[in-house]
């Protein structure tokens, strides 16, 4: 009861952020880094759910980003396939796809799963590059703004409001994942996977489930970023993009929501800060990544969460590590 | 006729290549289980030094010598300073890791080299020779004999000295090596070393015929990945033949099916290899036990 209270109590107090955020934007600049941030969000939290739950990692979730993406934009904005239709489109076609990669796979111990998506992004993104006459190639192709019926919203403010409302969904679906059964599963498997069987845990069946929900949100994260940007190119689907977006989960902290969204702010918004330094931005940001993983391994949130822990309650020393509800 | 001869010649140079840093991965991965994402900048390093030493003069043997020791110095600082001293290291916070020094070095290369192409004269020359009716440049020559005598050289390190046994030690069984009396944390540095020589060794060989740019070790990287996946991700030797598998598959896609997918080809091996035989194609089958 006091937990479910404490979930509701947190996760209005994310809605009146995500409300508020767009009115402290003094530009509109600031509002589509905040946007990019989002969709980097979405996507992170769902793939924490796989890295930091069921201990799995994927090195093209990109891949699914730019289906999403594409599907949005060929569907979409080509054939005018109304715009949630082709998002939905997007999602069941990256569901099956994951599915079926997953359900070969995920069986297996070890990175096997890590290499098979290296391989199935990186070949997504030479199709993408190469089928000029349905993706544009390289140069990528323009997108519409998402409409229903019709009406939609002005430009920039359009594209916020969409990334906003899909975190939360995001946020929600996770939260309520990770609170279930299903979601206890999942922990017990990545503590140990032969204890979570026998537990009675269909270990193979659990991974292959967060797989394809944790690509799902990388789709629709992707139709969002192409409806916010109005274009979108190959590059999406890049495996330095699907790495991005690892280490982002891995920053922020595996195995929290709050974690994964941290981790989507703090990489979205480097690069930005380094803008004065545009040749030296990557130099910058790999010894960033460098530091934070030598000093933090566990992540910037579980490590200030424990340090905080320390600070005011030293009696809960004891209790070892906190994990956050929401 | 001769075009298969020609996607032949051109398969094994490609091959020789993706062999070289297939070894990388698999001596690194092997001693440490560290999946070392930075090994493709090594590959661009070798590549850079060369061209640079030769522009300021320097003889070619000793560009070369340079650039391979410079990458190996590179890569002993990389595993020594960082990846050694990491506390809790997991296997995701290694692989963020590499992919930060990887991140680094290129952002270094682009930082004070630019974004443009630089050349380099082939060894002997630009002249292709003519062999059995087919077109072969002897760079390609050279491509492949290193190849065949780096082979041979580590396969007498392995089983002649020493230190080769120290390294086939540590990456059978870690606390075992520690226990007779092997040094592994130098070890791990030396396999570093190594695998950052032999990539640099294939990014100056490659030059010639590719030319080089800051993000060249992105692609390389990841054909040599996939050479060190097919050949079974525990065994060095496996890479090599990974990587002329590879090279002949990329080169008869190219020229007999579509040369718009020839890059597609490794990482369509990979997945269907993956699904057959999970263990690459020259690993014995591992048994689990629980």
């Amino acid at each position: 009861m006091f937990r479910l209270k404490r979930e509701f109590i947190s996760l209005t107090a994310f809605a009146a952020f995500l409300i508020v955020l767009p009115l402290l934007m003094p530009n509109a600049y600031f509002l589509d880094v905040a946007t990019k941030t989002i969709i980097n969000a979405i996507v992170c939290v769902g793939l924490n759910l796989l890295l930091g739950y069921a201990g799995q990692i994927s090195l093209g979730h990109a891949a699914f980003f730019a289906l999403g993406g594409y599907a949005t934009a060929v569907l979409g904005s080509r054939l005018s396939v109304p715009a949630p239709l082709a998002m939905l489109a997007g999602a069941v076609l990256v569901g099956v796809i994951s599915y079926v990669i997953g359900r070969a796979l995920l069986h297996l111990r070890g990175h096997y799963l890590a290499m098979a998506t290296l391989g199935f992004g990186a070949i997504v993104s030479i199709i993408l590059n190469r089928e000029l006459a349905i993706t544009g190639g390289p140069d990528g192709m323009p997108v519409g703004p998402f409409q229903i019926a019709g009406y939609s919203l002005p430009s920039a403010l359009g594209g916020y409001v969409l990334a906003a409302v899909g975190l939360f969904i995001a946020v929600k679906l996770a939260t309520s994942l990770i609170n279930t059964r299903a979601g206890r599963a999942l922990r017990a498997i990545n503590d140990s996977e032969i204890a979570a069987a026998t537990l009675g845990i269909e270990v193979a069946a659990f991974k292959v489930k967060v797989f394809v929900i944790s690509a799902i949100f990388a789709s629709i994260a992707g139709s969002i970023f192409a409806h916010a940007d109005r274009f979108i190119t190959p590059v999406e689907a890049n495996f330095l993009r699907s790495v991005e977006f690892v280490a982002m989960v891995v920053i922020g902290g595996l195995g929290s929501v709050v974690g994964a969204i941290v981790g989507a702010i703090i990489f979205t918004l480097l690069p930005q800060m380094f803008a004065h330094f545009e040749e030296f931005r990557h130099v910058l940001t790999g010894a960033l990544l460098i530091c934070i993983m030598a000093f933090m391994p566990s992540g910037v949130v579980p490590t200030l969460a424990s340090l905080w822990v320390r600070w005011t309650e030293p009696a809960a020393r004891e209790k070892g590590s906190v994990h956050g509800a929401a | 006729m001769s075009d298969l001869l020609q996607f032949l010649f051109s398969g094994l140079t490609r091959g020789s290549i993706y062999g070289l840093v297939g070894i990388g991965f698999a001596l690194i991965y092997r001693s440490s289980h560290v999946i070392n994402f930075a090994q493709g900048e090594f590959v661009m390093i070798g590549g850079m030094v060369t061209v640079f030493l030769l522009a300021a003069g320097v003889p070619l043997p000793v560009a070369a010598l340079g650039a391979i020791l410079a990458a190996a110095l590179i890569g002993v600082v990389a595993q020594v300073a960082i990846i050694s001293r990491m506390r809790r290291p997991s296997t995701l916070s290694i692989i963020i890791v590499t992919v930060g020094i990887s991140m680094f070095l290129r952002g270094a290369a682009e930082a004070l080299l630019g974004r443009q192409f630089f050349s380099m004269k082939g060894f002997s020359g630009d002249d292709a020779l003519v062999l059995l009716g087919a077109k072969v440049s002897p760079q390609s020559i050279w491509i492949f004999v290193s190849l065949v005598v780096t082979t041979a050289a580590i396969s007498l390190f392995f089983r002649r000295t020493i230190l080769g046994k120290g390294i086939q030690a540590t990456s059978s069984n870690r606390l075992a090596a520690h226990l007779v009396g092997i040094d592994v944390p130098a070890v791990l540095a030396i396999c570093f070393a190594l695998s950052a020589a032999l990539g640099a060794l294939a990014g100056l060989l490659t030059t010639p015929i590719t030319l080089t740019q800051y993000d060249v070790g992105i692609t390389l990287g990841m054909k040599g990945f996939c050479a060190a996946i097919l050949g079974g991700l525990a065994n060095p030797f496996g890479a090599i033949l990974g990587g002329l598998i590879l090279g002949f598959a990329e080169a008869l896609a190219g020229g007999y099916v579509s040369s718009a997918y020839q890059d597609a080809v490794a990482f369509i091996l990979i997945i269907a290899m993956l699904l057959v035989r999970p263990n690459g194609l020259f690993s014995a089958p591992t048994v689990d036990r629980v």
